[in-house]
C-alpha cells in the first residue's frame, strides 16, 4: 500500500492529508477536517483537475480586458492547452458575468465564461 | 456644507460591506468615496478563484465576489463617487476630497468609516544593492498590468517573497507563457497560504527557496539577473552561498502596509505593529466617530474576514450615530505574550461590548501543537488546541461578554498545554 501526502487546496485552511492508495484505488483519506478534503484527495491522486482563470481582450468596453474562467474544472494536464486556446481571442462589449466567451475550449468540453461585467462605451 | 450621516473612505470590499450594513440599518444618508474608476478595490485585479467559500459557500473569482457587493450597494441606492481622492479628514469629521467634475469639496460627516486598504512594501524598504534598471515590480503592480491592462512585464522571472500575491503571480506569469525560475523567501517559512504553494508553485514545478534572499540585482537598463544567497538565523546572507539566476523581471512580494497617511494627519493613534489604527471592540479609532475596518486596520489573508469585520464596524458606526457618544471606551488594553504579536481590537470595554467579540491576531513564528488561550484576570476562559500556527495565517478567537464581566485585565497568549 502506498501513502501519499497532500495539502488540500479546497479552502484556505490547507489541511495536510494522508491518502492511502492500493492498486490505484484510494482506500482511505485522513487529516482532512471536512468532506471537501476527502473528495479533493480522492480526485487529486486519481484524476487531478483545476479551474483555469485568465483574461480575454475586449473592444468597445470601459475596461480593456474581461476576466474569465473555465465553467467547471478541467484536467490538470490540459491547463496549458486551455491557456493556448485563449491567445488572440477577442470579444466585444457589453459582457455580463456568466456569458460564454469560448464554447468547448481546447476540446475539453468545458466553456470559458466571463467573471466580470463590461459596459459598452461610445468612443468618439 | 453638504452633510452625510456616514462617509466611507474607499469602495473596496471593506468599504462596500460597511456601507451596506449602515444602509441596511436604516441610515439613508451615506456616501462612499473611491479613488479608482470602479468599485470593488483590489478584488478587480484578483481574477483567480478561491474567494467566498466562507461567506457564499461557493468558490468565486475576485471580480465575481466584488459584484455581489456592488449589486447590493446599487440595490440599496448607496451614493458613491468614483475617481475621487480624499485629501484630508479633520477631527470634527470634515472630509475634503477632489475630483475632476466637482473640484475641491468639503463635506461634514456624522461618522466616518476608514476602508482605504493597504499597499505593497516597495523595493526601497529592502535595501537590495544594485542599480535601478527597468524590470523590478511589486507583485501587485505586475498583477494589475497583466490582469487589467493586458501587459506582460517580462518573460523570465524571479520572485522575492512568498506572500500570496507573489505565489498567485508565479502561476499567472507561467500561464501567460513566462518562465518563473525561482521564488526566494528570506524567512524559513512561507508567508502565503499553503494551498497557494501547492496550486501556484508545485503544480508548475517552480522551486521555493526558503531562507534565501536577493543580494544583488544585475543589469543597467533592464534587469539581466539576480544573485540569491542563503541567510543565517539572523537573516544575514551567508558568504559563499551565492547563486546566480538569469531573469529580465524581479517581482517583489514582500509584505503589505495599511495605507494610513490620511489617518496619521488626522491624528488617529496608529499601532506600530499593525501600522493600522488602534481600535476598541467597536472598531472605533482614538477619535470618536471615526471607525476603521479591512486592510487599512490590519492586513488580512481572506476577504471574507474583511467583510465580516467591516459589517461590525458599520453596525457600531450606526450605534454611534444613534447614541451620539463614544460607543466603546478604551477600558482594557488586551495584552499579548508568548508569540502573539498583536490583537485587533487592541482594547475591549466589558460594559458596552457585544455579547460576542471576535479577537483576531497573528503569531510571530511557526508553532506546532499549541493552545491559544485567553486569560481574564487570572482565569483562563479560552483554551483552544491548534495543530499548526503560522505568521501568514490570521487566527481568531471569540470572547464572550459574560467572560469579561467585571474584569480588569485580558491576555491573549500561546501555551504548550
Amino acid at each position: 500500500m502506498e501513502v501519499k501526502t497532500l495539502t488540500c487546496i479546497r479552502c484556505p485552511m490547507g489541511c495536510l492529508m494522508s491518502v492511502h492508495v492500493e492498486n490505484n484505488k484510494v482506500v482511505s483519506v485522513s487529516g482532512n477536517t471536512c468532506k471537501r478534503g476527502d473528495t479533493y484527495a480522492k480526485k487529486e491522486v486519481t484524476d487531478p483537475v483545476r479551474t483555469v482563470t485568465s483574461t480575454i481582450k475586449v473592444s468597445g468596453g470601459d475596461i480593456a480586458q474581461v476576466s474569465c474562467k473555465t465553467s467547471t474544472d478541467v484536467k490538470k494536464d490540459r491547463v496549458m492547452d486551455v491557456m493556448r486556446a485563449l491567445k488572440g481571442v477577442k470579444t466585444t462589449a457589453p459582457v455580463s458575468i456568466g456569458d460564454v466567451l469560448i464554447k468547448d475550449v481546447a476540446g475539453t468540453g468545458v466553456d470559458i465564461i466571463a467573471t466580470k461585467d463590461i459596459r459598452k462605451i461610445n468612443r468618439k | 456644507m453638504r452633510e452625510y450621516d456616514v462617509v466611507v473612505i474607499g469602495g473596496g470590499p471593506a468599504g462596500l460591506a460597511a456601507c451596506i450594513c449602515v444602509k441596511e440599518k436604516g441610515i439613508d444618508s451615506v456616501l462612499i468615496l473611491e479613488r479608482e474608476n470602479q468599485l470593488g478595490g483590489i478584488l478587480n485585479q484578483c481574477i483567480h478563484n478561491g474567494f467566498g467559500l466562507h461567506t457564499f459557500k461557493e468558490e468565486l473569482t475576485g471580480p465575481e465576489y466584488a459584484k455581489r457587493f456592488i449589486d447590493r450597494a446599487e440595490e440599496l441606492s448607496i451614493e458613491y463617487k468614483l475617481n475621487t481622492t480624499v485629501t484630508d479628514i479633520s477631527t470634527d469629521k470634515i472630509v475634503s476630497y477632489m475630483n475632476s467634475t466637482e473640484g475641491f469639496v468639503q463635506i461634514k460627516a456624522g461618522a466616518i468609516i476608514l476602508a482605504m486598504g493597504c499597499r505593497e512594501r516597495p523595493r526601497g524598504a529592502l535595501n537590495i544593492p544594485g542599480l535601478r534598471p527597468a524590470g523590478i515590480y511589486s507583485a501587485g503592480t505586475a498583477q494589475r498590468l497583466v490582469n487589467m491592462d493586458g501587459f506582460m512585464p517580462g518573460r523570465e522571472v524571479v520572485i522575492l517573497g512568498s506572500g500570496d500575491i507573489g505565489l498567485i503571480m508565479a502561476r499567472r506569469m507561467t500561464l501567460e507563457g513566462a518562465k518563473v525560475n525561482v521564488v526566494a523567501e528570506i524567512m524559513p517559512y512561507s508567508g502565503g497560504l499553503k494551498r497557494n504553494i501547492v496550486q501556484c508553485l508545485d503544480d508548475f514545478n517552480i522551486p521555493l527557496k526558503l531562507s534565501h534572499t536577493v543580494v544583488k540585482i544585475e543589469g543597467k537598463e533592464r534587469v539581466e539577473g539576480v544573485v540569491l544567497a542563503k541567510v543565517d538565523e539572523n537573516l544575514l546572507p551567508i558568504a559563499g552561498s551565492e547563486e546566480h539566476y538569469s531573469c529580465d523581471t524581479l517581482l517583489l512580494s514582500v509584505g503589505l502596509i495599511p495605507e494610513n497617511e490620511i489617518s496619521k494627519s488626522t491624528g488617529i493613534t496608529l499601532s506600530n505593529i499593525t501600522n493600522g489604527p488602534v481600535v476598541n471592540d467597536s472598531f472605533e479609532t482614538s477619535i470618536p466617530g471615526i471607525f476603521a475596518c479591512g486592510n487599512v486596520l490590519h492586513v488580512h489573508d481572506l476577504v471574507d474576514f474583511v467583510c465580516e469585520e467591516a459589517k461590525a464596524a458599520g453596525k457600531h458606526a450606526v450605534k454611534y450615530l444613534k447614541t451620539s457618544k463614544n460607543v466603546g471606551a478604551f477600558d482594557i488594553k488586551i495584552k499579548t505574550s508568548n508569540g502573539v504579536r498583536y490583537t485587533v481590537p487592541q482594547f475591549i470595554n466589558p460594559e458596552d461590548m457585544d455579547d460576542k467579540v471576535v479577537i483576531r491576531f497573528r503569531v510571530a513564528n511557526i508553532y506546532k501543537d499549541m493552545y491559544e488561550s485567553i486569560y481574564v484576570d487570572d482565569r483562563r476562559v479560552i483554551h483552544k488546541k491548534r495543530q499548526i500556527l503560522a505568521p501568514g495565517e490570521m487566527e481568531t478567537l471569540n470572547i464572550k461578554k459574560s467572560d469579561v464581566a467585571g474584569a480588569s485585565s485580558v491576555l491573549v497568549t500561546l501555551e504548550e498545554n
